[in-house]
């Protein structure tokens, strides 16, 4: 099963098309819903880090979760279960690359699903969609 | 809304204004009708500083601009500016429209804006920090929001009132004309950080996203985005060269044998570091220079420096001052940059001054023991210092700007600004300068009237009336697109239909025929504050130098320029 993969992060622009049509999954305008997120590395002059979920096969942000609102999703990472969440923000403090985001308007985790829709309005080749590598 | 004396903030409901005048400089120079008395002394506390944003930013790609628009203290007239960057995205995100600073600090502040209102922080320990890039890296590290706010912030140009000095937004994207970086420095405001986690309604979910897609692959298809992306601005440099349209040493002439070495190409291929895009923009237009140099007493020990480079950037600080040793160009690009002036009155006011003291107008004595020959950065370098710290009569004359250089020591007619504003670089016709005399910000982007020269080349040129009115109907048109806020190189893409269609899952219903007369609307708008503030159409001077240096189609008749500028003006009002 295919996962959402940063292939070369170098030649990201930071023009952050993955991150608006993250939100605009759910017919919205904004960057609320997104998670995805593209930021300098330390400013503009340094280039640019994609952080996105790794769909990790054994997920840290699942196992803190203290109301099991977060199911393992096959092929790894997750999958959120909104009516059971609490918005008690472990998930996103326990994701050591900081790929669990926050929709603060509706107090709930945006957690990437690997649909893979970013990396069809990425035009400069950053992100695709690939079977997980082991190592 | 924030009042800096006061250091309260308010937030207005002003759906009126939006629902009117669409967004971006519709809305932007009603505010500032609003809020800026007649007369305002543009350093004062009285003189606010606007910005707005539009309808479809943070909703469709490319629409990636604030505007800003305050009282200039260049021109004493409209200041109005545009800059991309983070900028627009961020103040919609934060849930703003618009957002207006009034009042003067007595102390340096920054100003950290989110959804919950204005942080007025304490900047005297940042305050009289030279380097616009410093203030930002250190902002940086003091606010939350990284990768979707925005830094707002000036240089010691800002600092010192340089009549031309700009506000840097992420480094490398620029309020770059008409003197907001003084305003700014004026009212002891050193930064504005902008974020924000807000998601954006439409009206119609499937309509949106089908008009989306629409946008998107005109826009990675266009072979005008592949030229902003590829070369970038900086391609222009060698066809203007060889059109002989390209204004090189203060317009003695338009065209080098050396203008190779400073062109788009030569630069991609010896430099080209980095590009970088504004938020929501998949073309990347920022292009950036990575200089690899060592250090002079210290083998082995290297710097790189990142430097931004554009078109308008290499005519102003390249080829207008003679220098067409690209890493001498781009040194003089990285110290303006750092003091945060911009480029273009930066370049122009020099290339001024080394014709003054070529002439005998100004010796040694003025010029600090200087003397400014074409081609020599590190005496040009050193004159970017003094204009920023003003260290006796003569460099702050330069800091107010080429008209009042003039005014004051001579070379009138060498001294390139239109209404008050320097030249852009573009020498192509009449045309071109038609539209410097009547653009409402005496820009090249208020109606692209080089385009219209350039067009001559190959067909004819059109009379004088006929020139003014297609500026005019230009004109009108970009204020639409300044409203929502598209950038200008889209304007392929956002045609009528596209911009009422967007428009409508927006929540704006305009039929596209209306368009036109809005954009007029707007631009008369402006032109009447200019007006209110004592600018005159019937006194613009026109420096005698453009009708001295032949242009692409030949010699320029004043009488053409003339008669084209009274035209444009009988048209706007009729």
């Amino acid at each position: 099963m295919t996962r959402l993969t940063v292939v070369d992060a170098d030649r990201c622009v930071g023009c952050q098309l993955c991150m608006f049509a993250c939100s605009r999954r759910f017919g919205e305008g904004g960057l609320a819903k997104s998670a995805i997120r593209v930021r300098s590395a330390g400013g503009f002059e340094r280039g640019f880090v994609v952080v996105a979920c790794r769909a990790c096969p054994d997920p840290p942000c699942m196992k803190v979760c203290p109301v099991d609102a977060l199911e393992p999703r096959r092929g790894g990472g997750v999958v959120l279960k909104a009516g059971k969440c609490i918005g008690c923000h472990r998930c996103a403090e326990a994701c050591p690359v900081h790929a669990v985001f926050w929709d603060d308007e509706a107090n709930k985790p945006d957690i990437c699903v690997h649909c893979g829709y970013c990396v069809g309005y990425c035009p400069h080749e950053v992100l695709a969609m690939r079977e997980a590598e082991q190592l | 809304m924030a009042d800096l004396t006061a250091r309260r903030f308010t937030v207005e409901d002003r759906a009126d204004l939006f629902q009117y005048y669409i967004g971006g400089a519709g809305v932007a120079i009603s505010l500032l009708k609003e809020y800026c008395p007649v007369g305002a002394d543009s350093l004062g506390p009285d003189n606010p500083i606007v910005f707005a944003v539009g309808p479809l930013v943070g909703l469709y790609p490319l629409a990636s601009k604030t505007v800003a628009m305050f009282k200039s203290p260049l021109t004493g007239n409209l200041g109005e500016s545009h800059a991309g960057g983070r900028s627009a995205v961020a103040i919609r995100s934060a849930g703003y429209g618009a957002i207006v600073i009034r009042g003067a600090s007595e102390s340096p502040v920054y100003l950290s804006i989110d959804d919950k209102g204005v942080q007025f922080r304490d900047a005297s320990g940042i305050w009289g920090i030279a380097s616009s890039v410093t203030t930002g890296r250190i902002i940086r590290e003091l606010e939350t929001g990284a990768g979707t706010r925005t830094i707002m912030r000036i240089g010691g140009a800002g600092e010192r009132l340089v009549r031309y000095a700009s506000v840097i937004t992420e480094t490398y994207r620029h309020f770059g004309r008409l003197g907001l970086g003084a305003v700014f420095g004026s009212k002891k405001l050193k930064a504005v950080t902008v974020s924000g986690n807000h998601g954006i309604e439409v009206s119609d979910r499937k309509l949106y996203r089908e008009t989306y897609d629409d946008i998107y692959r005109r826009a990675v298809e266009s072979p005008v985005m592949k030229k902003y992306h590829d070369i970038g601005t900086a391609s222009n440099i060698m066809p203007l060269n060889l059109q002989k349209g390209l204004p090189t040493m203060n317009l003695k002439t338009t065209t080098s044998p050396d203008a190779e070495r400073i062109s788009g190409e030569r630069l991609a291929e010896n430099y080209l570091g980095r590009r970088v895009a504004c938020a929501h923009c998949p073309v990347a237009c920022i292009h950036i220079a990575a200089l690899r140099e060592p250090y002079e007493k210290e083998p082995y020990f290297y710097k790189t420096t990142m430097i931004p480079y554009d078109y308008e950037l290499i005519y102003a600080l390249g080829s207008m001052l003679g220098i067409f040793d690209e890493k001498a160009m781009l040194h003089l690009i990285d110290d303006v940059e750092i003091w945060g002036l911009d480029a273009m009155s930066t370049g122009v006011v020099l290339s001024w001054a080394t014709e003054a003291q070529e002439k005998g107008l100004i010796s040694q004595n003025e010029t600090l023991g200087l003397n400014f020959r074409w081609g020599d950065e590190p005496t040009y370098a050193k004159a970017v210092e003094h204009i920023v710290k003003q260290p006796n009569e003569f460099y702050a004359a330069l800091a107010r700007g080429v008209d009042h250089a003039s005014k004051r020591y001579g070379g009138e007619d060498y001294a390139l600004a239109f209404g008050g504003n320097e030249m852009p670089g573009y020498h192509t016709g009449p045309v071109s300068h038609v539209g410097y005399l009547t653009g409402s910000r005496h820009s090249h982007l208020d109606a692209a009237g080089y385009s219209i020269d350039q067009a001559a080349l190959k067909d004819k040129l059109p009379d004088p009336k006929a020139a003014a009115a297609k500026l005019l109907k230009e004109e009108a048109w970009r204020q639409i697109l300044s409203s929502l806020v598209v950038c200008f190189f889209a304007r392929g893409i956002y045609d009528k239909d596209t911009v009422a269609k967007s428009l409508e899952t927006a929540g704006h219903k305009v039929a596209p025929e209306a368009l036109d007369e809005k954009g007029m609307e707007i631009l008369r708008e402006k032109n009447r504050f200019k007006e209110r503030e004592g600018f005159k159409a019937s006194e613009l001077r026109i420096p005698g130098r453009v009708f001295e240096t032949a242009s692409p189609l030949g010699k320029i008749d004043e009488k053409y320029l003339r008669e084209s500028v009274e035209e444009f003006y009988r048209l706007l009002y009729a």
